[in-house]
C-alpha cells in the first residue's frame, strides 16, 4: 500500500461516492421533471422532494465509513481533520447567516446552498488545511 | 518525538515506498513520521521496531 490509490478503504470511498453521486443527479431530475409535470401531489411530493436528499446523506456515510475502514492510521487522522475542519466551517457559515436573517439583514432560506453543501466545501478546505500545515503529507 | 527512521533506512538502501510496503502503510505515513509531523501509535512504533529489529527506545525519543 505504498500509494493512496491502492489502498483499499480509499478505493471503496471512491466506487461509493461515484455511485451516490449518480444516483444523486438522476433522482434530482426525476424530482425535477414531476414537479415541473405537475405529477407530483400528496405524499408522493414528499417523497419525491426527499429522494435527492438521500444520496447526499449517503455521501456523510459514505465518509464515516471511511474513517471506520481506513487501516491507514495517519490517513485517517488526516480525514478526521478534513472532518473536524468541514463540520466547524458547516457550522460557523450556517450561525453567521442565521443571525443576519434574524435582524433582516439578508434574505430569508439558503438560495440552495443549505448545511451540506457547506459541509463538502469544508472537506474541500479541510484539504487545503491539511496541505498548508502538513506539507506534502498533508494530502490524502 | 524524534526518530531515527530516515537514518535506519538509508542504511538500508530502501527508499520510503520500499518502508510504506513492508509496513502496510502509505508513502505518505512514512514521510510524516520520518520528518516529525506524525507520532505514531504504540503498535506501528511496534511494528517499525520490530523490522528494524531494534528496541522502540532506539529509534523513537522523547523530544520536539
Amino acid at each position: 500500500m505504498s500509494v493512496t490509490t491502492k489502498n483499499p478503504a480509499n478505493r471503496r470511498y471512491t466506487i461509493r461516492l461515484f455511485v451516490l453521486m449518480t444516483a444523486y443527479v438522476l433522482l434530482l431530475i426525476l424530482a425535477k421533471w414531476m414537479f415541473k409535470r405537475g405529477l407530483a401531489e400528496g405524499s408522493l411530493a414528499y417523497v419525491l422532494a426527499l429522494l435527492p436528499a438521500m444520496p447526499i446523506i449517503g455521501v456523510f456515510w459514505a465518509v464515516m465509513r471511511l474513517l471506520v475502514e481506513q487501516t491507514d492510521e495517519y490517513l485517517r487522522m488526516l480525514m478526521v481533520r478534513q472532518c473536524l475542519f468541514a463540520t466547524g466551517f458547516a457550522l460557523f457559515v450556517t450561525t453567521i447567516r442565521e443571525w443576519l436573517q434574524n435582524f433582516d439583514l439578508i434574505a430569508a432560506g439558503d438560495h440552495g446552498f443549505g448545511a451540506a453543501f457547506f459541509w463538502f466545501a469544508g472537506l474541500g478546505l479541510g484539504a487545503l488545511y491539511n496541505r498548508i500545515t502538513l506539507g506534502e503529507g498533508g494530502c490524502v | 518525538m524524534k526518530n531515527r527512521l530516515k537514518v535506519l533506512r538509508a542504511e538500508r538502501g530502501w527508499s520510503q515506498a520500499d518502508l510504506a510496503e513492508k509496513l502496510d502503510v502509505s508513502r505518505q505515513s512514512v514521510n510524516a513520521i520520518e520528518t516529525g509531523k506524525y507520532d505514531p501509535s504504540l503498535p506501528l512504533a511496534f511494528r517499525i521496531a520490530d523490522l528494524f529489529d531494534l528496541p522502540i527506545e532506539a529509534i523513537f525519543k522523547k523530544g520536539e
